[in-house]
């Protein structure tokens, strides 16, 4: 089973084999690290850039302008606020000309908390993300996911943002969810992709032979169905909330069953699948680990309100990080800044329980 | 005085201070490479007076390849085509102003008091599609170089007045943000000196694609401030992968309304690329014949090279920042335009009354234009979503 590092691994090798990408760069991102996390070991096109977050986002573009498919890393999404105004000109190049150029590129970044990164290696990005229109913006919850949308993001014309939960990077994917063409065990797939340690000159990769699969952005995945309350997700979260509706499903005897939907992008986004559910169940739960104030989940309520509000029979709720300027690394501090698992079922619990 | 294959330089800007010739202006440097030649050459230098340096010299721009300009005067031909561009510049910028003054346009901001500089740049431009022409991430200081491309300028009127028919983005932006994806126009931004950090991204596609392209990267002084062009620096010289970028900066000393005197601690921005090991050079921004040969020298060396160049350029600020400081006549600045009717006219090559007559003619034509460009149309407020995303890959041939 592949887990999510070695996904987007794979997803890069397909799309420099055999999609035109010509270069994935950025900190640490070529040899001999393969970059912070492993995602870029073992690349025919991955190459070291200077410590210049600025200099990466700018050269992306460039890159994209001349037409030329690349992969950009950001270290940790902490370290991409000081590119703001690069994203913005990024996600302005067609609308900003009138539609005559395009900019196909792939900014890909670490985001959330759950690794005690402490202060600055725990941002989240999707509120702010979501606000630099123009790009498009994948986040995965599993492996599979991870390759699919990281294919569709690289082959598509315009700029993308993929980001990458970390704490998710080493989980593997679930039964039945294997990226098809790796039928070899994890250990075997670790000694076929994964750079050893010590001295790498003389290793290369041999990659298991994976298909062109993209997911489409856009398209979201309902995770578990459910009748009485819908529960909206992506990244990190995701995984807790399927273990939540799970866990209360078991501890109601059925009584409490909650739809559970991954959105994996949030740009463009699946909302035609988050209001038929809602008008399903009537009740709604947004979840995500990134600041509750100015947070896309709030997003999600306001056009609920908007569009379903005489379908509701619960007010609609938004479950999402504390307002505070960072997350601390103790685990007490971190626990009480981004949703727990129990916060989450709480959550669910008094949605469903909740009457007009 | 001559400059013929890269041997002669001015002593005064001779970069090494102990190899200038002793007493004379001018210094012969031996190329370790070549001094067989060199000695052939300086034997009957030494015959016509000129100073040679008595110890063997280094030339580093023999050792670079660059070649070093010529100081003659233009051909005529081109001397009247370069003059009949900086007039069409100043007349379209003035233009521009008034029709901001008029109320036809919410700002203004462009060149003028550089078509010495942009015009020439313009002539020179392998201009085109994709990575075998120059790229061209330029700021919001260009109609000369645009119309030297030859843009019509009727359509600067257009972005001026921010008509649905504005070819360079349809009334979303200020005048002289100019995107032309034909010309590998990158869209220009209001940001200052992100477009140096874009540079590189081109350029690398370029060096990759093999052929002739380069990157043109263009700002002002005050903007190098900025993190971004230190980014440019950073990336084009790069030992492990030097690009071919040309990182023009025209310098006319001011920031809006902030002095450089007061900001910039470095004696010329040139300096600083020469800490990355980056030929470069501060040159008079004020005479297109110079700028003609010294743009041509820095274009061939990054062509040939695949090598970064920076040019500093020393240019006059005409109208003031933008319509923000008023947008009035600068009085006290050097006119480029002036100083180089005086040599064409001192040439015999136009006269006074010719000039004069040229100049109206234009202004009137873009009297003409303002009047058809005032009853195009806006864009339609239902078309704001329309362009957030392309369906294809148009920089990819789709």
């Amino acid at each position: 089973m592949s887990n999510m590092v070695q996904a987007i691994r794979m997803a890069l090798h397909v799309a420099e084999e055999r999609h035109g990408l010509n270069d994935v760069f950025g900190e640490d991102v070529g040899p001999p690290l393969g970059g912070a996390f492993t995602a870029t070991q073992g690349l025919r096109t991955s190459w070291n850039s200077p410590l210049d977050e600025r200099g990466i986002v700018g050269a992306a573009i460039g890159l994209g302008l001349a037409g030329s498919r690349n992969v950009a890393e950001v270290q940790f999404c902490d370290y991409i606020f000081n590119t703001i105004d690069l994203l913005k000109l990024g996600g302005m190049i067609s609308w900003g000309s009138n539609g005559d150029w395009n900019c196909p590129t792939t900014i890909m970044t670490p985001v959330g908390s759950g690794i005690r990164g402490s202060i600055y290696h725990s941002h989240s990005f999707d509120a702010t993300a979501t606000h630099i229109q123009g790009f498009k913006i994948a986040i995965p919850s599993r492996p599979l996911d991870a390759y699919g949308l990281l294919l569709s993001c690289i082959v598509d014309p315009n700029p993308c943002l993929f980001l990458i939960p970390k704490a998710l990077m080493r989980t593997r994917s679930a039964p039945g969810e294997e990226i098809p063409g790796v039928d070899v065990d994890d250990r075997a797939l670790s000694k076929m992709i994964d750079a050893p340690l010590g001295d790498r000159t003389k290793w290369t990769s041999q990659w298991p032979n994976t298909p062109d699969l993209f997911i489409p952005l856009g398209e979201g995945r309902t995770v578990r169905p459910g009748r009485d309350v819908t529960v909206v997700s992506y990244g990190r979260m995701l995984p807790l909330c399927a273990k939540a509706a799970d866990d209360l499903a078991l501890e109601s005897n059925g009584a409490i069953d909650a739809e559970v939907i991954d959105l994996r992008s949030l740009c463009p986004l699946d909302w035609p699948r988050i209001k038929e559910s809602v008008k399903r169940t009537g009740r709604v739960l947004f979840v995500n680990e990134d600041i509750e104030v100015t947070n896309f989940g709030e997003h999600l309520l306001r056009r609920t309100v908007d569009e379903l509000f005489y379908e509701l029979l619960a007010p609609p709720r938004v479950l999402a990080g504390s307002a505070t300027p960072g997350i601390g690394l103790a685990d007490n501090l971190e626990a009480a800044s981004v949703p727990q698992l129990a916060g989450i079922a709480a959550a669910i619990r008094d949605l469903a329980k909740h009457q007009p | 005085m001559n400059c013929t294959h890269g041997l002669l330089f001015r002593a005064r800007d001779c970069p090494r201070e102990k190899e200038r010739a002793p007493g004379g202006p001018y210094a012969l440097s031996l190329s370790d490479e070549s001094s067989g030649f060199l000695e052939t050459v300086a034997r009957s230098l030494r015959s016509t007076g000129v100073v040679l340096s008595t110890r063997p010299l280094v030339n580093p721009f023999a050792l670079s390849g660059r070649p070093v300009p010529d100081d003659t005067a233009l051909p005529p031909e081109l001397q009247l085509r370069i003059h009949d561009l900086m007039v069409r510049a100043r007349v379209l910028e003035e233009r521009l102003i008034q029709m901001y003054k008029q109320g036809d346009g919410y700002f203004w901001i462009g060149g003028p008091g550089e078509e010495a500089f942009n015009v020439p740049l313009g002539l020179l431009i392998h201009k085109g599609q994709g990575p075998q022409f120059d790229y061209l991430h330029f700021h919001y200081r260009q109609s000369a170089t645009m119309l030297a491309l030859g843009a019509d300028p009727i359509d600067s009127l257009r972005q001026m007045k921010n008509t649905a028919t504005d070819p360079y983005s349809g009334g979303r932006n200020f005048s002289n943000h100019y995107s032309k994806r034909e010309w590998n126009v990158v869209p220009v931004t209001s940001t200052i000196e992100t477009q140096y950090s874009m540079a590189p991204g081109t350029a690398m596609a370029q060096k990759r694609a093999g052929g002739k392209g380069i990157t043109i990267v263009t700002g002002g002084d005050a903007g190098t401030a900025e993190g971004d062009f230190a980014t440019c620096l950073v990336w084009s010289s790069r030992p492990a992968n030097p690009l071919p970028v040309l990182m023009i900066v025209t310098n006319n000393k001011w920031g809006i309304s902030t002095a450089s005197e007061g900001q910039h601690g470095e004696k010329t921005i040139a300096d600083r690329g020469r800490a990355f090991g980056i030929e470069s050079k501060t040159i008079d921004g004020n005479d297109p014949e110079r700028c003609y040969r010294e743009i041509q020298a820095a274009m061939e060396y990054v062509r040939t090279t695949r090598k970064p160049f920076l040019i500093e350029s020393m240019v006059s600020r005409l109208y003031g920042h933008s319509s923000a400081s008023g947008a009035n006549p600068v009085l006290d600045e050097g006119d480029c335009l002036k100083g180089f009717e005086a040599k064409l006219e001192k040439r015999g090559l136009l006269t006074r009354a010719k000039m004069d007559a040229m100049r109206a003619a234009y202004t009137t034509e873009l009297q003409e234009a303002h009047k058809v460009v005032r009853a195009e149309p806006q864009p339609d407020g239902s078309t704001i979503f329309d362009h957030i995303f392309q369906t294809r890959d148009l920089v990819r041939g789709g």
